[in-house]
């Protein structure tokens, strides 16, 4: 298996998966994965379907317990915590205080319907930072406004289309001020003609914002053209990374080049 | 004695014996309401005994018949020292029973919710109480309103049970007069037409308005 | 207030008769109610608009209405236009009325949600009327149905008592009678809320398996 992996200094690393695995019962979604993601990195995953590419963002988000290894973030572990032999499983509150610096938005957007879309955006401050109602609202309609959805503050979700959805649901995860963002096929539910206003400021949000961000899709092309570094993930490991010239111009592994023929095929 | 002449006489009998099925209904409701988020939140527990007691308590009331549960608590219970007047052994039947069914309802409408915005609260980071309290409970609330709806028109029916512990509902009224003039067809038949009037007129009605407005704040409409 | 084995071993023969006779009324009960809700459900399918509305209302009217008056109204007035009922006649009259308005919402139902588009299939083939419901539709509308009836011939059974009132020898009135005639309620009592315990908590935790057969079936939940 190829693996060009860069080496980064210690104090760059911001998330380290340190041989991480994941199974199902008798399904090994994720095997002894190492990985590491730079600060200000953007890391795009591509892959098929059941390589374990959605599974790696979910277990970053802690929204699923891994089986084995650690995971890092920002020089600390996340899944686990010290004790005194070694370590344990992280509990609840040990999470609570970590969780924060990481964001995430989702495929299916999952705005809270009951909840206008400036609402949206200012619970979790409000509720887990402690804002105040003011300094709430100040910060949400900024985002708001860097995502175009300003003058749809007081919308509910319902009223608003596929990419609008989409919008607010990533100013809502950035209200939170996280370090890394995950963002999990953004794009796959939307209809194309509203794919280009998402993928706009997801542009917007590397160039301008040098955030972090791990981002998992199908859109190769947009992968190609914003991304620090693409990894082509294969049962559960990487087979394959690189930058996006080296992984889609001159792919070495086997794998990978069968999966880029069989997408470009497609289109 | 005609129809019109029975109504006369004996109406504003019936319409009080009404007002205390009234009473009755929106009492039992009250307690049932309170059982059900109760019971259904413990339902959800991952605390094993917390779950247990509340499956008990469900199976229980759910399991056994209401008028039994009535009489118990009505002649039983006086024996083990606790009496209670008949309007609130009537409440108390019919408010643990209905509560039990309720919670059972409650517990669907939370596992209704879609996964997804569970997992959008803790990717947000808000505490297990936070995200039942702000985002999951309000979503639950217009999920549960239709089956919760049918339950309690079914409880309006139910109340007239109480009227066999003494209760002065309609069917006691119905029955003390069927007792004194024998005119069973008058007497029954208009307690019947009542109880209608009553479920499909007034409380379908209101059901169907809380419905809509419950619909409109989830932001379904 | 002490419970008294000796005295429950006494009662405990005329409560199992009791038992007996209220499963024989719930069932009796509950096959009546079938009949009249297929009846009263195909009776809301006719094509004559009279008499479907008609069907309609006295459904809704039925099932809107308090089981314990319509049994008093049927005891105390069929005398009054001459018929004889026995108490027990009464009250099969009334449960198969009332819980027949309740099985024919169910038939409808199951009978509703069968997609239309198995219709245009049998359409599309040839099938005629008769066959398709024989063949294609009643087969998958019964499964659906499954739960609900269960549902009700639990609620009969739970509601036995009510045929007390009337004077039906069933466990509550045979309860009843023993506590008038020895003043120990205690004992009675529980012993009814037990009997009807272990009969409807296996039957509805069978019937919960039921519905989770019929769902798994039609690919509603994963296996």
């Amino acid at each position: 298996m190829e693996t060009s992996s860069p080496q980064h200094s210690d104090s760059d690393v911001l998330v380290r998966f340190d041989g991480v695995t994941k199974s199902y019962g008798d399904l090994t979604v994720l095997d002894k994965l190492d990985l590491e993601i730079a600060k200000n990195e953007m890391v795009s995953i591509i892959g098929p379907s059941g390589s374990g590419k959605t599974t790696v963002l979910r277990v970053l988000m802690t929204l699923e317990t891994i089986n084995d290894g650690v995971i890092y973030v920002d020089g600390e572990p996340l899944t686990h915590m010290p004790a005194d032999q070694g370590m344990v499983i992280a509990s609840e509150s040990y999470l609570r205080q970590r969780r924060s610096k990481i964001g995430m938005v989702f495929q299916q957007f999952n705005l809270f319907p009951h909840m206008t879309a400036l609402q949206n955006c200012i619970e979790a401050p409000m509720q887990v930072l402690g804002l105040s109602h003011e300094k709430a609202e100040e910060r949400a309609l900024d985002l708001l406004n860097m995502v175009g959805m300003a003058d749809k503050k007081d919308q509910h979700p319902q009223r608003l289309s596929g990419g609008q959805q989409q919008r607010v649901a990533i100013a809502r995860a950035l209200a939170m001020r996280p370090k890394v963002m995950l963002l999990d096929e953004v794009t796959s539910a939307l209809d194309p003609e509203v794919i280009g206003e998402v993928l706009n400021v997801i542009r917007s949000l590397n160039s301008e914002h040098n955030l972090t961000m791990i981002m998992v899709t199908h859109q190769m092309g947009f992968a190609r053209e914003i991304s620090d570094r693409v990894c082509f993930f294969y049962e559960g490991k990487i087979a394959e990374q690189g930058t996006p010239n080296q992984l889609f111009g001159d792919p070495q592994n086997e794998r990978t080049k069968q999966f880029l023929h069989a997408v470009l095929d497609a289109n | 004695m005609s129809y019109w002449d029975f109504l006369v006489e004996y109406a504003p009998k019936l319409a009080n014996g009404a007002l205390m099925t009234i009473w009755v209904m929106i009492g039992s409701t009250l307690l049932a309401t309170a059982i059900s988020l109760v019971f259904g939140l413990m339902r959800l527990s991952s605390n094993f005994l917390i779950q247990g007691a509340a499956t008990v308590y469900i199976e229980f009331f759910r399991g056994t018949s209401l008028l039994v549960q009535l009489y118990w608590i009505y002649y039983v219970l006086p024996l083990m020292g606790i009496t209670l007047s008949p309007f609130m052994s009537g409440v108390m039947a019919l408010g643990f029973n209905f509560g039990a069914y309720g919670a059972e309802i409650v517990r669907g409408g939370v596992q209704s919710v879609p996964r997804g915005q569970w997992e959008a609260a803790r990717a947000l980071n808000l505490s297990a109480a936070q995200r039942m309290r702000r985002i999951i409970m309000p979503q639950t609330f217009s999920l549960i309103l239709p089956p919760a709806a049918n339950l309690v028109v079914e409880l309006l029916k139910a109340t007239a049970l109480v009227a066999l512990i003494t209760v002065v509902d309609l069917m006691f009224v119905a029955k003390q007069i069927n007792a004194t003039t024998w005119l069973s067809a008058q007497v029954f038949g208009t307690a019947l037409i009542m109880y209608y009037l009553m479920s499909r007129f007034a409380l379908v009605p209101f059901l169907r308005w809380l419905e809509v407005v419950a619909a409109r704040k989830a932001g379904k409409i | 207030m002490e419970w008294r084995w000796d005295f429950t071993f006494e009662i405990l023969p005329r409560m199992l008769w009791a038992t007996g006779n209220t499963l024989l009324a719930a069932g009796a009960g509950y096959l009546i109610a079938t009949i009249i809700g297929l009846i009263l459900m195909l009776g809301q399918r006719t094509p004559n608009r009279l008499a479907n509305m008609a069907v309609r209302e006295i459904v809704e009217f039925v099932r809107s209405t308090p089981l314990l008056v319509q049994l008093f109204f049927v005891f105390f007035v069929a005398p009054q236009f001459g018929l004889e009922l026995s108490a027990w006649t009464s009250a099969m009259l009334t449960i198969g009325l009332h819980y027949g308005t309740y099985l024919s919402e169910v038939y409808r139902g199951a009978l509703e949600g069968v997609p239309r588009s198995q219709w245009e299939a049998c359409r599309a083939l040839n099938f005629s009327v008769g066959y398709s419901y024989r063949r294609i539709v009643l087969p998958q509308a019964f499964p659906v149905a499954l739960p609900g009836m269960g549902n009700y011939l639990v609620g009969i059974f739970k509601d036995t008592p009510l045929l007390a009132t009337i004077g039906v020898a069933e466990l509550m009135h045979t309860a009843n009678a023993l506590g008038a005639e020895t003043y120990r309620y205690l004992e009675p009592y529980s012993m009814v809320g037990f009997i009807f315990l272990i009969i409807s908590l296996p039957t509805a935790m069978g019937l919960r398996r039921l519905e989770a057969m019929v769902a798994r079936a039609q690919g509603k939940i994963e296996h």
